[in-house]
């Protein structure tokens, strides 16, 4: 489990690989947001390799998405499959949140 | 009595093996194979992750107790903290307020009721949540 980053300008993608839960969910926020810190306006959080996710791991996606709002940015969520929409839905943050089917449809035009 | 039992410390790094080996056994068990991928995993994190932080105040000498069994097609997970418990009914309530999908936490629970068949509480000796799921 991890979270492999790439950077390129304002440009931020986080593949989460493995589960995006409470033990780890601090760890992730906290990647993040030294990115946003240090000028990553665009974030995209990728969960095509993601297991699943739970209530911690939801919330730290909501806090990091009003962060980054505060600093102009926006957060695009993408490879979410079957079940990780389910969760979103139940949740009802897909209402909340910019899903993507694919990692190429959230990168266009962002 | 449930045949698989953890007594862990109150430490979130504690709960993964339980969620895999609980999962691993509903598979085996031949429960559908969502309900392997999330309706389990994430029911029992949510219920475990809830006793350590919440009903043990994340102490660590503090201990959570889970048993988990599966007969006549039913999971049964029975998760003990040390803690007083919390109002499921009025937790399940938060849900319906205008700003619950813009909250950082208060999902948890509802997660819960929302993956499982049941969801029971009470307090004995420690606070329990039982989560029952049936085969389908």
């Amino acid at each position: 489990m991890g979270f492999v980053i790439e950077r390129n300008d304002e440009l931020l993608t986080v593949a989460v690989d493995g589960h995006l839960v409470v033990a780890n969910r601090q760890e992730f926020k906290q990647l993040v947001l030294d990115e946003v810190e240090q000028g990553a306006r665009r974030v995209l959080i990728d969960f095509t390799d993601t297991g699943y996710i739970d209530s911690s791991g939801l919330g730290a996606l909501v806090s990091l998405g009003k962060r980054i709002r505060e600093h102009g940015g926006e957060l695009r969520l993408s490879g979410l499959n079957e079940d990780l929409r389910t969760l979103f839905e139940l949740t009802r943050l897909d209402t909340l949140f910019h899903l993507y089917d694919l990692r190429s449809d959230a990168l266009s035009g962002f | 009595m449930l045949p698989l039992q953890w007594s862990i410390a109150s430490d979130v790094r504690e709960i993964e093996p339980i969620v895999h080996a609980v999962s691993h056994a509903c598979a085996a068990a031949g429960f559908a194979e969502k309900a392997c991928r999330l309706n389990v995993p994430v029911a029992l994190t949510e219920a475990i992750a809830n006793a350590i932080m919440r009903g043990n105040n994340g102490d660590v000498s503090r201990r959570v107790l889970v048993c988990a069994g599966i007969a006549n097609d039913t999971l049964c997970v029975e998760v003990t903290d040390e803690g007083t418990g919390f109002d499921l009914i009025a937790v399940r309530a938060m849900s319906q307020d205008a700003d619950w999908a813009t909250r950082e936490d208060g999902r948890g629970v509802f997660l819960m009721l929302a993956l499982m068949d049941t969801v029971e509480t009470w307090c004995d000796r420690g606070h329990t949540v039982r989560l029952v799921l049936r085969r389908i």
